[in-house]
């Protein structure tokens, strides 16, 4: 086995399954070395289109889960929504990829045994289950709070209550669950649960209601971020936010690199996709004479 | 597989293109940067500087937009973290510098000077001009003249100058004319071309600055065209051909257009080893056409009688020298 935690690796990752989940797919690659590397929250990247492909973003995903079989394999979970993703919709068994991974920052775990809660709308559940078992693992306990527009797109229903202590369902045409938004769950969750700490991943209006909601509570989270990315490995500067350091500097940030995972109370959410007065090199921003600009 | 740029001797003719190798450690993962054959930085500006707002980039035919805003550490941080890192793991860095001033290029190129290990400075020339209501410098044949000419003044001797130009141009022999009689070693062909997406679903631009730099094989054949063009006129000007190579054998084209080196952009993004890919399949199609170096295919595309296959054969004593692999 390899370390968990090594670099990313580029591979040529054979299918072995891809099967709908409702209105999603579920791919599985036959990818060793990024399945002994991967940590849960991770993602991995895959060209599509083939090798003359007019599409040059790669596609990235985070990772739903890895298994031993095969020698490793690895499963993520999409929506065929752009002519990239369904083409991976149109692929069969035995086809291959061009597949980059594990990248970015996993969720960390706590040190000691917490309630945790895991909340996820639409196919952004996906990373969940994996950080669950790994959890559970360390004597935490998991409660979750899944959510989608309607039934088909709330990814995991069923795994949820089977692994979870707790599992709220709320869809916003209530025809799973409550009717409504997770975050219109999320404080009775909290209080019911007494949860400790939350690991979210939604898209990112979802992501900033929970942030304010949990600040209330003194709950930390650990937010994963869906932004588009065009090559997963820090180079293409498309995927930043603006993201405040542990020194109180806002820096504008790769979520692939410095993510997909982030302190939630240090992103800011009401920012995102602005570039802030007060960020490190925004306009008018001058340097420090004590020297920030090494911090860059 | 040697290659030479008057005085920047290579083990390999590939480079990577400006702004798509990062700080060289996010390709590091992938491939070995000492085998690239040059890595050139992201463009460097005197401060650090966030960029523009997401949304950034916007994929279309064969290309990509980009509106990054050159998002960068400073020269500060770049020369204390990002070049003693690269030169440690063997590569040879082409810094390229960006500045909102004539002064500011001056300025970068000064504390390059000072700098240990740098193979050659690319100057950015498709920035927005202060001085001039943000007009790019690379516009007008006497600004980037005047770019050229004030790096060439604050930068050590030994260190070679290539001035990288853009394609929105409406003549790019002029442009070249000026930086090199400004005292450019050699020039950079091409950068992006400033292009536009407009999203039906949302009816707005797709980039938050409207549009933005198009690369990737789109804009091969524009980049062919200037290196051909470019290549007629200065057969004796090194010339870094850059612009949509995804293969070796879009490397090959260029070089027969008259690039004496290529360099490997947009292309990264799609896949993370293409420096390397490209440095093999290189190999490779020189080989296949029976040509025993590099030097012996740049500009070939002109014929026997064409200034730049003139201008090439005279030069036994630079690129012809070259060893092959």
């Amino acid at each position: 086995m390899t370390d968990p935690g090594a670099g990313p690796v580029q591979v040529r990752a054979t299918v072995l399954t891809l099967r709908r989940v409702d209105a999603y797919h579920a791919l599985t690659l036959v990818a060793p070395a990024i399945a002994t590397r991967f940590r849960p929250g991770q993602f991995v990247t895959v060209a599509v289109g083939g090798p003359e492909t007019s599409m040059l973003g790669r596609r990235a995903f985070v990772v739903h889960d890895v298994r031993p079989d095969h020698g490793g394999t690895v499963e993520f979970v999409f929506e065929a929504l752009g002519p990239g993703t369904r083409w991976l919709a149109a692929l069969r068994a035995r086809d291959t990829l061009d597949a980059v991974g594990p990248l970015g920052r996993p969720f960390p775990v706590p040190k000691n045994p917490s309630r945790c809660l895991l909340l996820g709308v639409g196919y952004g559940s996906a990373p969940l289950f994996a950080l669950a078992a790994k959890l559970t693992d360390r004597a935490c306990s998991v409660d979750f709070l899944l959510g989608g527009p309607s039934a088909d797109r709330v990814f995991g229903a069923l795994s949820a209550r089977r692994s979870g202590r707790s599992a709220t369902i709320t869809t916003a045409d209530g025809s799973l669950g409550a009717r409504g938004p997770v975050t219109a769950m999320l404080e009775q969750v909290i209080r019911e649960a007494r949860t400790e700490v939350i690991y979210a991943s939604a898209p990112v209006p979802v992501l900033r209601d929970v942030t304010a909601l949990a600040t209330r509570y003194a709950i930390p989270v650990q937010a994963s971020v869906d932004v588009p990315m065009a090559c997963g490995i820090g180079v293409c500067m498309g995927c930043v936010l603006p993201v405040t350091g542990t020194d109180g500097i806002t820096r504008i940030v790769r979520s692939c690199v410095d993510g997909p995972v982030f302190r939630a109370d240090l992103v800011r959410w009401d920012d995102v996709g602005t570039i802030p007065f007060d960020a490190l090199g925004a306009p008018g921003w001058k340097p420090k004479a004590d020297g920030h600009l090494h911090a860059g | 597989m040697r290659a030479r740029l008057g005085p920047l001797e290579l083990p390999n003719p590939v480079l990577a293109a400006a702004g798509c190798a990062g700080a060289g450690r996010e390709l590091a993962q992938f491939i070995d940067v000492a085998r690239v054959g040059a890595i050139i930085s992201k463009s460097i500006m005197t401060e650090p500087r966030t960029g523009n707002p997401a949304p950034r980039l916007a994929e279309t035919p064969s290309g990509l937009l980009n509106s990054v805003g050159l998002q960068g550490p400073g020269i500060d941080a770049f020369l204390q973290r990002d070049l003693p890192w690269l030169l440690s793991h063997g590569a040879r860095v082409v810094v390229s510098i960006a500045g909102q001033t004539v002064r500011e290029y001056g300025a970068l190129a000064a504390r390059l000077s000072d700098a240990a290990g740098v193979s050659a400075v690319e100057i950015n020339l498709s920035c927005p001009n202060a001085e001039d209501a943000g007009r790019l410098f690379a516009l007008d044949p006497t600004t980037a003249g005047s770019v050229v000419a004030a790096v060439r003044a604050s930068l050590r001797h030994d260190i070679p100058v290539f001035a990288k130009l853009s394609p929105d141009v409406t003549d790019i022999v002029a442009v070249a004319g000026t930086c090199v009689a400004a005292g450019a070693d050699g020039l950079s062909l091409v950068n992006v071309v400033l292009g536009m997406a407009i999203d039906p679903a949302t009816m707005r631009p797709a980039l938050a600055g409207a549009y933005g730099g198009l690369s990737g094989p789109a804009i091969r054949p524009v980049a062919v065209r200037c290196v051909w063009q470019v290549a007629e006129a200065f057969p004796d000007v090194p010339i870094i051909g850059t612009g949509g190579v995804r293969t070796g054998r879009d490397a090959l084209e260029l070089l027969l257009a008259g690039a004496w080196m290529i360099g490997v952009g947009t292309a990264i993004m799609h896949d993370p080893s293409a420096c390397s890919r490209v440095v093999r399949e290189l190999e490779e199609e020189v080989a296949a056409i029976g040509a025993d170096q590099v030097a012996d295919v740049i500009g070939q595309a002109h014929g026997g009688h064409g200034r730049a296959a003139r201008g090439l054969a005279r030069q036994g004593g630079t690129a012809g020298r070259a060893a092959s692999p």
